[in-house]
């Protein structure tokens, strides 16, 4: 297939990464609390939007793979890469914390993936809006349960309006992130390929305002942003997640499984 | 089994003070295969049965939950994590269905949640053995959940409406679950030397406990006979493991594995595989809850029990708010 762009095809690859390695890696977490949600309603949720994530990865990274033509497919990406090659963004990377910080996370994630794949579904590169289309309907519902949940938390106890703020505070450091776009070349997005993600943030602003007002809680004053994820410098959490999820293809190089 | 009697006091077949009649009436639409619904009369003792049947069901489906999420974050390919993750978040939906069914009977689920906690309630022995490799996805796949279909497809039948219809929901995902575990232990068999080791190395350690899950052989299982009766039960422990070795052997002979039982052959003249003995002073240690992760298990479900106080609590609060909301905005509109 041809791309319609003049893009270089390593920023074109590197971009489709970002995309693959935020699902994975966000999907990755939220796995760790299968078995161990609030209730059993809560579990089956969580795992929801996981298995949602890990379908979107798995195009991604099968994309990506084919953009790179070195013949690696998506669980090549996914079990075979270390960590400074990895794209996704910082936020979808932090530990669980308690279920106020996962809500918190979510909600940051995928209101911004939701405004995302609205944009990306109408990509010049007919690959990504494919995917993005197919993926927005799961993502749209991801975006409500989560902001359902802001709501429930914020509103709900005196203690769950704490945490579900405190789950807010640790992440907010990491929204900055998702709206910068520092592409390794800027005609990806002049070319129409990806979204400039800055064109994003008045919506989820506005998103956040109402989801907050609704939910009790004081707008965030924005701290000093950290960066880094997209060009593959990481917190020291992500290494310890892919030392355990690539543990087995690595152990046994050889084995299909 | 999910559901084998693990009590040593089993319930009286009727209490002295219910009606004759009533007994006889139930009996009889019992005996002719009639559905029990929530509304009908029922004897105290078959209520009390199904209630502590059905829950140690729903919680064997739960902590079920346990030994296998544990190898979610390590499944080796995208493909696997996936469909781990989801039959995973199957049993969690068993677990659901089966605690409405339990509640129709008049228990709360926070009260069955309450009984597993504190020991009163038992679950599945088999849970209380580690998964140590990725093998043992496909071994408990394979076995568990095979063995688990031998036992839940004749409750498809059984006399309690809502738990019959639980069952008709999750014996075809059970079905699911056998096929893709048998399908993981294939491909390590026919894999690397190392493979092919770790996926008999699973099935030495799952094989015994699997068939243990049937429960305590038929001439020391004091129940059995009042639960044929009740149709609670359709057929006895010692028929459901005989069916499960019968199915299960040429399976693992198939895919070039060694059932770890050197007593193991075929009778011509049954027409089934003959077992060798085995070690019940191990399953009445486990029921007893010293299998070797049995702590761990309870801890996990405790830990997370507890953990999510805080946010059922939300809920709840969040939920009243907002209907003492509506209420005053109805009264002033
Ligand atoms: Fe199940
Ligand atoms: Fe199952």
């Amino acid at each position: 297939m041809t791309i319609p762009t003049l893009t270089s095809k390593d920023a074109h690859f590197d971009y489709v990464l970002r995309l693959g390695d935020d699902a994975l890696i966000l999907a990755q977490r939220l796995g760790e609390w299968c078995g161990h949600a609030p209730a059993l309603e809560t579990d089956l949720s969580l795992a929801n939007i996981a298995l949602d994530l890990i379908g979107q990865a798995t195009m991604f990274l099968g994309y990506a793979g084919e953009l790179e033509g070195k013949g690696n497919d998506a669980d090549k990406l996914a079990f075979h890469r270390d960590v400074n090659q990895f794209r996704n963004c910082l936020l979808v990377e932090q530990p669980n914390g308690d279920f106020g910080r996962t809500i918190a996370r979510q909600y940051i994630f995928s209101t911004w993936q939701y405004l995302l794949y609205q944009q990306l579904a109408r990509s010049t590169d007919p690959r990504l809006a494919e995917i993005a289309a197919k993926a927005l309907k799961e993502t749209t519902y991801h975006a409500e349960l989560a902001a359902e949940w802001v709501v429930r938390l914020g509103d709900g106890t005196a203690e769950s309006h704490e945490r579900v703020k405190d789950g807010f505070e640790w992440c907010w450091r990491f929204v900055d992130e998702l709206f910068s776009v520092q592409p390794l070349d800027p005609s990806i997005v002049t070319s129409g390929v990806a979204v400039d993600t800055a064109t994003l943030r008045a919506a989820f602003d506005s998103a956040l305002a109402t989801t907050f007002a609704e939910a009790t809680l004081p707008l965030p004053k924005f701290p000093r942003p950290v960066l880094g994820g997209r060009k593959g410098h990481h917190s020291e959490h992500l290494g310890h997640l892919l030392s355990d999820m690539q543990f087995l293809p690595r152990a046994y190089p050889d084995a299909v499984w | 089994m999910y559901t084998t009697e693990m009590s040593k006091n089993p319930a009286r077949p009727a209490a002295p003070s219910e009606a004759p009649e009533l007994v006889a009436a139930f009996e009889a639409r019992v005996a002719n295969d009639e559905f029990i619904e929530p509304k009908d009369w029922m004897p105290e003792a078959y209520r009390k049965t199904l209630v502590r049947q059905i829950s140690q069901h729903a919680h064997s489906e739960v902590v079920g939950m346990l030994p296998e999420g544990n190898w979610i974050s390590r499944a080796p390919s995208l493909r696997r994590k996936a469909v781990l993750l989801a039959k995973v978040q199957d049993e969690g939906g068993h677990g659901l269905y089966l605690y409405s069914a339990a509640e129709t009977l008049g228990t709360s689920r926070d009260q069955m949640i309450e009984a597993l906690h504190t020991g009163k309630a038992k679950y599945s022995t088999i849970f209380n053995y580690p998964t140590l490799t990725w093998a043992d996805i496909g071994a408990i796949g394979w076995l568990v959940d095979g063995a688990a279909i031998m036992n839940q497809v004749p409750l498809q039948r059984t006399s309690y409406g809502p738990y019959a219809r639980a069952m008709v929901r999750v014996c075809k995902e059970e079905s699911f679950h056998q096929r893709q575990g048998f399908e993981i232990t294939m491909k390590l068999a026919a894999g690397t030397p190392e493979q092919k080791a770790m996926a008999q190395d699973a099935l030495n350690r799952w094989w015994w406990p699997s068939i243990m899950m049937f429960g305590p052989p038929d001439d020391n299982s004091p129940n059995t006979a009042q639960s044929v009766r009740w149709r609670i039960k359709r057929e006895t422990n010692d028929e459901l493991r005989q069916k499960f070795v019968d199915v299960t052997v040429p399976q693992a002979e198939a895919i070039g594995l060694t059932v770890p039982d050197p007593d193991l052959k075929w009778n011509e003249e049954r027409g089934h595989y003959d077992y060798g003995a085995i070690d019940w002073d191990e399953f009445w240690a486990v029921v007893k809850g010293e299998g070797p992760v049995a702590k761990e298990r309870v801890k996990a479900r405790i830990d997370a029990w507890e953990k999510g106080a805080w946010v059922r609590e939300a809920a709840l609060a969040h939920a009243a708010k907002q209907a003492s909301r509506r209420q005053k905005e109805a009264a002033n509109g």
